[in-house]
């Protein structure tokens, strides 16, 4: 069986056997293997091309874009998504902008651990992907599945723009897979990881679960509920939405991020400006509360949407 | 000035050790918690360091600020934290400072001039210079902020920009650097190129003061003649201490990596024992007194801990889930 957290591993190693561009560095990636050994062996496999970075994330991003403007392929790791704020400026105002202001893209990975685990408390939790995407040269991925993790980095590395690669922690050791696809679904479409009738929910990473499972249990109670699985929250795949929201005529959003300005948000405004028509009752979402991460347990996994929260307002949706 | 000038008494002496002690015994039991996985999020000891970070904690005073870092238990412990909230951090109870909303190294009670740190290393050098400076801006004079930061946290920007900035204000900052040789698993030779860390020091144009992290004595003296300096307006102060993390970088770790020449080097040595082993020498206590000093700190330690395991946990009914302190701004609008 393959973890998520396996995949990513593969991914890099694929993209280091298969193009010579491509470097690896960060924090205790190399003989170490990485805080979470999302790099394991890689060091010792490609002797030259895998570096531990100094503890400085501004210099790490900056070094990634002056190595993308000379012809490489770096991908960096952030010890943690939370950390790739210290690197804010470099990804930004930097590896954003450059394509725009001279025509130069800047094919850049920035990985980034993400999301919440137990015990993680506010430093070792958050999910970026609105902070991200919100900035115009971004590409913004977020794998819910062992196969997306794998191919989605692996094109992530092909893609000659930034790629915020927000991989999330919850799912790296329990999510398996008996086997890796060559290819899957282009970056930037989403996926419908369920098919139903009566209502769809759009969600992405580790809420794809929570989701399932809530959906799942929705079945018993006779409901059949679409998911469409967004897998890239930049580009988003408003077309997907839209024709799974003409099916069923009501939305749900879910996502582990705060609510304000988030990709809940957007979808909502897309769906809500652009398929005004196709809703028959007001669309709802389910966000993290709008507070920093708790760190106890016991906060923490009411701070995030869960199945049972989902499934709430999932039944709320429904019968209104 | 020399170091010798600060006068370390056998009292003071003897005070640092039992503070470093109870702070072996505490991180011991908290180790032995998580490994039967009591604790609550992750657990990164100080074991080695107790020696520099008890002299830190120890030459401040009441409205003295100190931000301490992941490895200093003992000096937190010097600086009035207690056993008690240590473990109701560790422990996720409801009735410690963090209420259950952090944990662990980053509880502070920052009303008190313990600060609470962030993960992200380097910041709370910034933090702290700026609480100096409005205690110069209100015409407090005497007060002396001091933070701690590790060899890797010396490679991050809001470490140079906030040492910068102390600099040009002259603010009464000590920067202690635990330079145990390694940033989890990164050795210093892939973390700078400077000869020493020390040499920054002339770089931000700020006084710096070697320590041997192992030795508690030079330790005392070093932090001693450094507050001093910064107290008397001397601006900021970095201290380097050199030493070696005698613990993997957290408990999930074995820190197999660690260099066994560097361990079987001086720079291994075990500070707690070294100064167990000075007092001893000294004839400051006898081995059944200092027996008695440990059974004490166990005791204390192991009651506390029964204590806190019956204390009740955050409820997330009660919590109010506010991140705003005004309650006016607080918004309600449907997101589940
Ligand atoms: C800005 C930032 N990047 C990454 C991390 C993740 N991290 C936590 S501790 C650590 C190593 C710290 O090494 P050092 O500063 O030498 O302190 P030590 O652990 O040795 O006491 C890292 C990389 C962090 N906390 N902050
Ligand atoms: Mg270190």
């Amino acid at each position: 069986m393959i973890t998520y957290l396996e995949a990513i591993r593969l991914a890099q190693q694929k993209a280091l056997a298969t193009d010579p561009r491509v470097f690896l560095y960060g924090q205790d990636i190399g003989n170490f293997g990485g805080a979470f050994k999302a790099t394991k062996n890689l060091s010792k496999e490609f002797p030259g091309r895998v570096f531990d970075a100094p503890l400085s994330e501004d210099a790490i991003v900056g070094m990634a874009i002056g190595a993308a403007i000379e012809g490489m392929r770096p991908i960096v790791e952030m010890q943690f998504a939370d950390f790739s704020t210290c690197g804010l400026n470099q990804i930004v105002n930097h590896a954003a902008t450059l394509y725009y202001r001279t025509g130069v893209p800047c094919p850049i990975v920035v990985r980034l651990p993400s999301g919440g685990t137990s015990g993680g408390g506010p430093f070792h939790s958050q999910s970026m992907e609105a902070l991200y995407a919100h900035y115009p040269g971004l590409v913004v991925l977020t794998p819910a599945t062992v196969e997306d993790a794998y191919t989605m980095l692996f094109d992530a590395v092909g893609l000659d723009d930034p790629v915020i690669f927000c991989e999330h922690k919850f799912l790296y050791n329990h999510l398996k897979a008996d086997s890796l696809p060559e290819t899957s679904l282009p970056i930037g479409k989403a996926r419908l990881a369920r098919t139903g009738r009566d209502a769809t929910i759009v969600t992405h990473g580790a809420m794809l679960h929570e989701s399932l499972a809530a959906v799942t249990e929705l079945a018993e109670d006779g409901f059949e509920i679409e998911i469409v699985d967004l897998r890239s929250v930049k580009p988003l795949d408003t077309d997907t939405v839209l024709a799974s929201v003409a099916r069923t005529g009501r939305l749900l959003c879910v996502s582990e991020e705060w609510p304000w300005g988030g990709v809940t948000a957007e979808v909502i405004a897309r769906v809500s400006s652009e398929g005004f028509g196709l809703l028959d009752v007001a669309p709802m979402r389910v966000n993290a509360k709008d507070t920093p991460v708790p760190y106890h347990p016991d906060l923490w996994s009411v701070h995030r949407p869960t199945a049972s929260t989902i499934a709430a307002a999932a039944r709320r949706l429904l019968l209104s | 000035m020399p170091k010798t000038s600060a006068a370390v008494t056998q009292a003071d002496y003897i005070k640092a050790y039992r503070i470093m002690l109870l702070s072996r015994v505490l991180e011991e039991k908290l180790a032995s918690l998580y490994r039967a996985g009591m604790i609550k999020g992750g657990v990164f000891l100080g074991r080695g360091q107790e020696a520099l970070s008890v002299s830190v904690g120890t030459h401040l005073h009441r409205g003295d600020i100190f931000a301490p870092l992941i490895r200093d238990q003992a000096g937190r412990l010097a600086f009035g934290d207690t056993v008690l909230d240590t473990l109701r951090t560790y422990l996720g109870s409801q009735l410690g400072s963090m209420r259950g909303r952090d944990g662990n190294i980053h509880r502070g009670r920052p009303r008190d001039g313990y600060y609470a740190m962030i993960s992200h290393l380097g910041a709370m050098i910034p933090a702290v210079s700026g609480a100096l400076f409005a205690r110069r801006l209100k015409g407090e004079s005497g007060v002396v902020g001091a933070t701690c930061i590790g060899d890797g946290g010396t490679s991050t920007g809001a470490f140079h920009e906030g040492l910068n900035a102390a600099a040009v204000e002259k603010l009464p900052l000590i920067v202690v650097v635990a330079n145990n040789q390694y940033a989890y698993s990164t050795p210093n030779s892939r973390q700078y190129a400077c000869e020493d860390l020390l040499d920054k020091a002339a770089g931000y144009g700020v006084t710096g003061h070697k320590a041997d992290g192992t030795n508690l004595l030079d330790c005392l003296q070093t932090l001693r003649l450094a507050v001093r300096n910064a107290r008397e307006g001397g601006g900021p102060q970095l201290v380097v201490a050199d030493l070696l993390r005698l613990v993997g970088h957290g408990e999930h770790d074995d820190g197999q990596y660690v260099d066994p020449k560097l361990k079987a080097s001086p720079l291994g040595g075990d500070c707690l024992a070294l100064a167990e082993h000075h007092i001893l020498e000294q004839g400051w206590a006898t081995a059944e007194e200092h027996a008695a000093w440990r059974r004490e700190v166990e005791s204390e330690v192991n009651s506390t801990a029964d204590r806190v395991r019956r204390e009740p946990t955050p409820d997330p009914e009660e919590d109010d889930w506010a991140a705003l302190s005004c309650p006016e701004y607080r918004e309600h609008y449907a997101t589940s």
